[in-house]
């Protein structure tokens, strides 16, 4: 396999950890989106349970997106996995025990009857579709800032921020646009799955959410135009060995559209972001729910890859020392690692993807009352 | 510089969130497999009470099973939220592992999951036969994985440094995969889970045959889960000898530790029954010995010793020695990579450089270590000699009183009387903590035996943390023992509840929804 040299496999790492990425925004967005939407689209107990089950059969496994995107960073960016999660270690913290709730919710909250019961953990269950989503946002905000962190000789990180840190005005404007971005994909999902005041309720949810986001998205686009971003100025081989201390980096203001000037194609990637969501709208609007759910899967597309085009080769930059940045070209595995994972997920991701789609066609159709009532397992 | 504070806590966090997510994976493994043979039986008799096993066990399965995924998100981010170094240093190897895990294993397994819960009406019965055992495959092959990767940390084959990413770098992905150590763990943690499934079906059913309820139901469940469990039982104990062990210096440790022997004894060893270890002489009294026993299991040979922990400490001492020069010609080689000689050095020793790291502790100048520093650090290779010494042999001896009860249980559902006795049935609830116990007590003598390294030889403990502050630890070590502690009484309160419900629970629809008409939390 010669003709994948080093730097064509990092490459095709980065642009594997964008489909993986996207693959759990996508995925695990909407049954998150779902989580967001659930106190606010259905009122009674039997309402909230359509929610629930709509989603009930498939987030366990579109979580794994989330599990995988996590296993991918480790083995093919361990410097990044290493920075990110022990730098953010507070944020990451909140997000676990976020994540945490969502299992045993959706377990557990309907096996009792208690009206407090289900109510508390309707919104455990809230919390555990908005934290992640929001907190995922602020993490993008912060990797397009730079994080305060620097590296040693031996390549021990230290990180010279704290939890409140990461909570300035850019982050949070990120992290809104996250939260409404899979409040919108929730909202369409759900548009498809339920009946009657629920699904109403979904869609126009989901019309609002689709609108906010095009405004969020759009003042996030503009206020990036203008953040100081990263150059790499000098000494940096694309094929050897990774070690992040071997560059120079410059910070620039306008340097995150250096990708769009020098290759104006990637403008599709917020082109997608932005139509998408518009298309969206419309569609939710106009009642073409399933048309709203592919647009809308089309806009997450594109405002993941926004954030993906806007920093390469960065993956997270250091606004403490910017030569300590993790790019592409010096955080990665060796060649032999990146090989042996890119075989595996050439081999097992279309099987995933295969039966993936022949368990949402065994559990295709809506949800309704009397099915979430005469089955036994439902949550 | 490495805050210690911060090292011992993220430690007790790590020890007590797998401890902890240990709870609920050993009775995924055996019930996923046992709602396996359950369901096969009901689609080759087509007899209805099969299926209704399937789904009883299998409401309680999924109850465990919310727990096992909840709790196992946090053992994935701890690698890099408190042990960043590690991360970096041995990510290219270990994060191998643990990402296929997701994608061939935890997919597979979370993914069908949903449509045992929820296909049972909409898919032919061989279709939901098929995704149960699919299930059931998915979270043993997330076991294998796991596994393999917490074998390399134990015995870490396949893998050299670069002094240039100062990491460990894969050299062979076959090393790591075969990595004998990895399929022995796989074997015997994969057997427990099974011994703790069939414990669970069994003192769930003995208990329901002792309240006179669901017998046709109770005896059939422990009918299956007295021959599952009798040959998993066994595959315990014949599989998880320590005969894996033996790969390594570190591991040797480990056995010695496991016996609290001191000194190399002429083969074949004797196997310490009883006895007091005493750390501060260095000795072991009043030690009750079986002759032969140990040097034929550990080395399945009458002619091979087994090393005492004195003479492995030497050794350590030695490599030490070595791993000075490892360490010195390392940063000769960062600041002149075009020094031949410290190359060649650094070649030469580069096995030892982990060795040469353990002096971290004493002294920052590993090169200017005292004999004193080097003999302290020496020493700091001999884990927690009794506490392996007592954990061990209780685990020991509850794997030998589930081949006795299972053997028992079989005998007796072979003979169609598994109703009759209800001493036996009492007996059978009263063990049902024992597989819990035993599989903790199994990782204890894992990953503390393993200690001071977290990859043995390679990196030692306290260098492997991240650089956080204590104050950050403390905040999450606390948020987790309150928050997992909530999560347990959820557990208990609703198992022991559809325990009791029963099988009959099925006929009456719960659970069900309320106040429809009426706004939820008003």
């Amino acid at each position: 396999m010669d003709f994948l040299d080093y730097a064509t496999l990092r490459v095709i790492w980065w642009l594997l950890l964008g489909v993986l990425l996207i693959g759990f925004a996508i995925m695990d967005g909407f049954d998150l989106g779902v989580g967001i939407l659930l106190p606010f689209v259905a009122r009674s107990d039997g309402e909230r349970r359509i929610v629930i089950n709509s989603v009930g059969p498939v987030w366990e496994g579109n979580q794994v997106w989330l599990i995988l995107g996590a296993g991918a960073i480790f083995a093919a960016w361990p410097a990044v996995y290493a920075a990110a999660f022990s730098g953010f270690y507070l944020a990451m913290f909140v997000v676990l025990c976020s994540l945490i709730l969502r299992p045993v919710g959706f377990k557990y909250r309907s096996k009792l009857e208690g009206r407090r019961w289900r109510s508390a953990w309707d919104w455990m269950l809230f919390l555990g579709g908005f934290v992640p989503a929001l907190i995922f946002g602020v993490a993008v905000g912060n990797a397009l800032l730079g994080a305060p962190f620097a590296f040693d000789d031996t390549l021990r990180m230290t990180y010279h921020g704290s939890f409140f840190g990461l909570l300035s005005p850019f982050a949070l404007l990120c992290g809104l646009v996250s939260t409404t971005m899979l409040a919108m994909h929730g909202g369409t999902y759900l548009a498809v799955k339920a009946e009657g005041p629920v699904a109403a309720r979904a869609r126009t949810a989901a019309v609002f959410a689709a609108l906010l986001l095009v405004l969020l998205f759009a003042v996030a686009g503009a206020w990036t135009a203008n953040l100081e971003g990263y150059r790499i100025s000098a000494g940096l081989a694309h094929d050897a060995d990774s070690n992040p201390l071997g560059k120079t980096v410059l910070r620039e203001s306008g340097a995150w559209l250096a990708n769009y000037h020098a290759m104006p194609w990637t403008m599709a990637a917020p082109a997608m972001g932005l139509l998408g969501a518009l298309l969206a709208c419309l569609a939710a609007w106009r009642r073409r729910e399933v048309g709203a759910f592919l647009a809308s899967g089309v806009s997450v597309f594109g405002v993941v890859a926004t954030a993906g085009v806007s920093t390469f080769p960065f993956i997270l930059p250091s606004a403490f020392d910017p030569a300590s940045s993790l790019t592409v070209w010096d955080a990665s595995s060796s060649r032999t690692t990146l090989l042996i994972m890119l075989i595996a997920v050439v081999l097992l991701l279309p099987v995933v993807i295969a039966y993936t789609a022949f368990i949402y066609r065994v559990l295709r159709g809506k949800v309704t009352d009397r099915q979430v009532e005469s089955d036994h397992f439902s949550y | 510089m490495i805050d210690n504070a911060a090292v011992e806590l993220s430690r007790l966090q790590f020890g007590l969130t797998a401890m902890y997510h240990f709870l609920f994976v050993p009775l995924t493994l055996g019930l996923s497999v046992l709602l396996g043979i359950m369901e096969s039986v009901y689609v080759m008799t087509g007899r209805v009470i099969w299926r209704d096993m399937t789904k009883y066990w299998g409401l309680l399965f999924g109850i465990n099973f919310a727990m096992g995924v909840a709790t196992g998100i946090t053992m994935e981010f701890q690698f890099g939220t408190n042990w960043a170094y590690y991360s970096h240093y041995v990510g290219d190897i270990f994060g191998v592992p643990l990402a296929i895990e997701g994608l061939m294993a935890f997919f597979l397994e979370a993914s069908f999951v949903g449509l045992f819960f929820f296909g049972w009406d909409r898919m032919s019965k061989l279709g939901h036969l098929t995704a149960t055992w699919l299930v059931a495959l998915g979270s043993n092959l997330s076991a294998l994985w796991i596994l393999v990767a917490n074998g390399w940390m134990q015995n870490p084959v396949g893998a050299v440094f670069n002094p240039r990413s100062m990491r460990m770098e894969v050299s062979s992905f076959a090393d790591v995969l075969f990595n004998p150590v990895a399929q022995a763990k796989f074997v015997h943690t994969v057997s427990a889970g099974y011994v703790t499934g069939a414990v669970f079906v069994m003192a769930i059913s003995a208990w329901f045959l002792l309240k006179g309820r669901n017998s046709e139901f109770a005896k059939r469940s422990m009918t299956v889960a007295a021959s599952f469990g009798l040959a998993s039982a066994l595959s315990v104990v014949v599989l998880g000898d320590e005969s894996g062990y033996t790969a390594s210096l570190n591991q040797q440790m480990k056995v010695a530790a496991i016996e609290a022997m001191w000194e190399t004894e002429p083969a074949p060893a004797s196997f310490t029954v009883f006895g007091i270890p005493d750390l501060a002489a260095r000795e072991t009294r009043y030690a009750v010995e079986v002759p032969w026993m140990l040097g034929l299991v550990a080395t399945r040979s009458f002619d091979r010793e087994v090393p005492g922990i004195k003479p492995l400490v030497a050794l350590s001492e030695t490599r030490i020695r070595n791993g000075m020069l490892a360490y010195g010609a390392l940063q000769q080689v960062r600041s002149h990579p075009d020094d031949s000689q410290a190359k060649a050095t650094l070649e030469a020793q580069v096995k030892d450089l982990g060795y040469g790291l353990l002096l971290k502790r004493y002294t920052d100048k590993v090169t200017d270590a005292t004999p004193a520093q080097i003999e302290k650090a020496a020493w700091d290779t001999v884990p927690n000699v009794p506490a392996l010494f007592w954990s061990f042999r209780f685990m020991v001896g509850i794997g030998f009183l589930f081949i006795a009860f299972f053997g028992f249980s079989f005998w007796l559902s072979a003979k169609r009387l598994l109703d009759r006795h209800p001493w036996f049935l009492r007996l059978t609830v009263l063990i049902l903590p024992l597989p819990w116990i035993s599989s903790e007590l199994g990782w204890f003598v894992a990953e503390n035996g393993r200690q001071p390294w977290t990859i043995d030889g390679i990196l030692p403990t306290f260098l492997s943390a991240s650089s956080i502050s204590a104050g950050s630890v403390w905040l999450s070590l606390g948020g987790f023992v309150l928050f997992y502690s909530a999560l347990a009484v959820v557990e208990l309160f609703l198992m022991v509840k559809y325990i009791r419900l029963g099988p009959e629970a099925e006929a009456s629809g719960l659970p069900s929804t309320v106040g429809d008409q009426a706004r939820a939390g008003e």
